[in-house]
């Protein structure tokens, strides 16, 4: 297989503060890679840097085999990107949205219109063509910005935290569409805070924090690698108390969040004996998740 | 990471690409802007020029309202590319994120400053063809030397939409700009000749005005109305293109420092 993308050792800082530390992905041709992390943690630091937008302080870049920045402009022709907040064109119709970005790729306008039909028919908005860009929904509008985004055919597609913001109904149009993108050969780099997204779409992951890749693999082997198979939540006011007496002895893990215990466990059965004698807790048994690596390894403490 | 923010402009015809879309932004709205373009320096020009005029003598051998036409081409050109370098830049680069949109396509920043100036110029060029054809229809200048203030109408559009852009790069909102209407253009009007001939001030304010862009531009202009050539036509264009290049320089360095945060 050969690499679309590869960081080696990516740093940057700004006035000091090290925003991506000693960064590096290799991404194939064909996979779904997904930057997990926190707010803050470089996600889009990486990505900017990764196009060729700033300057990194030191590591190599290469994207599509050629080496960014240097020829950032010229790897940019191949590429999509679907930005984490909206700046389509608010004067322009859908089709002129589409058309206008097409131009700046250098495409005639003959190709661009020969392309319309197509993007318009993935991204939902056939009837929408002359419709004005305020006059659409939340999720018409990210459906825009990723047709936008296929303008140029492009090899690779950089997404931005792709679904934030959308309802569960949009959300689910936009990964049915990202999953056919990628059934169709197109490579992905997503950013995203939401686990079930990266869990649905990514091949492999990098958990991101402080602008470090702290683990990276695919969702299964994340979850395998950093946290006990299963889970059991227990719920209620005595929860904290039962777990310091407890707890201790049915987990080999476990954390206190509010009046929520998460028992983390190899095997689940003596710790639920226990609970059927306990009335006044309520729990929930489940297996490990994404989510339960995510906070083990990024904290649970609140990013702002 | 400074090393390339002090890098010369480097320019490519891709920029037209991004004055296409300014057009089309543009067309939409072609009526309320030509009106504009009209209406504000007509209504200056027949109201001052007519009626102060009337009162006043000839200057330099021609009508009142003759020699506040040629101002008025000057100083409409002016507003023009400053409002559009000010307000319009900051929408595209802030408020709509155009700019943001664009940088990630094979476009490069220096594309788009350098697509911002050319498209500023050309609504000074529009606003300075529409004052052009008002002194015709009022029959206040039969010269043609008088074509002459169209490329005189890009010229004074570029150094102005050059110099506003330096202010669009320092802005944090729309407010700040009022530091720059009120403080540096206002001045420049009363300064610069517009209304009067600049040796009606006192020594040291006649000082300033030989250094500010709109005096040059209308030392270009006014000899036009009566078919004469501007005297020191080079110095005045130089002095006009070398603010253009300037503020286009520095607003580059400045948008490449902003932008890179």
């Amino acid at each position: 297989m050969s690499a679309v993308l590869s960081v080696q050792n990516l740093r940057k800082s700004y006035a000091g503060q090290t925003v991506v530390d000693g960064v590096s992905i290799r991404i194939d041709k064909g996979e779904c890679y997904g930057l997990l992390g926190p707010n803050g943690a470089g996600k889009t630091t990486t990505l900017r840097l990764m196009l060729g937008l700033i300057d990194p302080d030191g590591g190599d870049l290469n994207l599509l085999g050629l080496t960014v920045p240097r020829h950032a402009r010229e790897a940019r022709l191949r590429v999509g990107v679907v930005p984490q907040m909206d700046n389509l064109d608010p004067d322009f119709t859908v089709a002129e949205n589409l058309l206008v970005y097409g131009r700046y790729f250098g495409m005639s306008d003959a190709t661009i219109e020969s392309r319309l039909p197509e993007l318009l028919e993935f991204a939902n908005l056939t009837g929408k063509r002359d419709a004005k860009v305020p006059t659409l929904s939340g999720g018409m509008k990210r459906r825009l910005t990723l047709a936008r985004a296929l303008v140029n055919d492009p090899d690779i597609l950089f997404l931005d935290e792709p679904t934030t913001g959308l309802d569960p109904q949009a959300r689910h149009l936009i990964w049915q569409r990202l999953r056919e993108l990628n059934a169709r050969g197109k490579t992905l780099l997503l950013t995203t805070h939401f686990m079930d997204e990266a869990e649905r779409l990514c091949h492999r992951l990098a958990v991101m924090d402080n602008g470090r890749i702290i683990s990276e693999g695919s969702p299964r082997e994340l979850i395998e690698r950093n946290i006990e198979p299963q889970v059991v939540e227990v719920f209620g006011e005595h929860a904290a108390a039962w777990a310091n007496n407890h707890a201790v002895r049915y987990t080999q893990r476990f954390e206190i969040s509010g009046e929520t215990v998460f028992c983390y466990v190899q095997d689940a059965q003596p710790l639920l004996q226990n609970l059927l004698q306990q009335p006044e807790l309520r729990y929930l048994h489940r297996p490990a998740n994404l989510e339960d690596v995510f906070l083990k390894l990024t904290g649970r403490e609140m990013r702002e | 990471m400074n090393k390339h923010l002090f890098s010369l402009p480097r320019l490519s015809l891709r920029f037209t690409t991004i004055w296409r879309r300014n057009f089309l932004v543009w067309k939409k709205m072609a009526g309320p802007s030509i009106l504009g373009h009209l209406a504000d320096p007509v209504i200056y020009m027949l109201g001052l020029g007519y009626g102060l005029g009337g009162m006043l003598p000839e200057i330099n051998g021609m009508p009142y309202i003759t020699f506040l036409a040629a101002g008025t081409v000057c100083y409409s050109t002016m507003n023009s590319a400053s409002f559009e370098a000010l307000y319009s830049g900051f929408t595209r680069m802030h408020e709509q994120r155009t700019w943001e949109a664009i940088l990630n396509t094979p476009l490069s920043l220096d594309d788009i400053v350098f697509s911002e100036i050319a498209w500023a110029a050309s609504k000074s060029l529009l606003a300075g063809i529409a004052v052009l054809a008002v002194i015709w229809l009022l029959g206040l200048s039969h010269s043609p030397m008088t074509l002459w203030l169209i490329p005189l109408a890009l010229l004074v559009g570029l150094c102005f939409a050059s110099v506003g852009l330096i202010i669009t790069a320092l802005a944090p909102s729309y407010d700040f700009f009022m530091y720059y209407f009120t403080l540096v253009i206002t001045p420049m009007v009363l300064l610069c000749g517009v209304f009067f001939p600049v040796d009606q001030l006192p020594v040291l304010l006649q000082n300033i005005s030989a250094a500010l862009p709109l005096t040059h531009a209308i030392e270009l202009a006014r000899p036009l109305m009566s078919s004469a050539v501007p005297a020191q036509l080079a110095w005045h264009v130089t002095v006009l293109l070398g603010y253009a290049l300037l503020g286009f320089y520095v607003s580059l360095v400045l948008f490449r420092r902003r932008l890179s945060q």
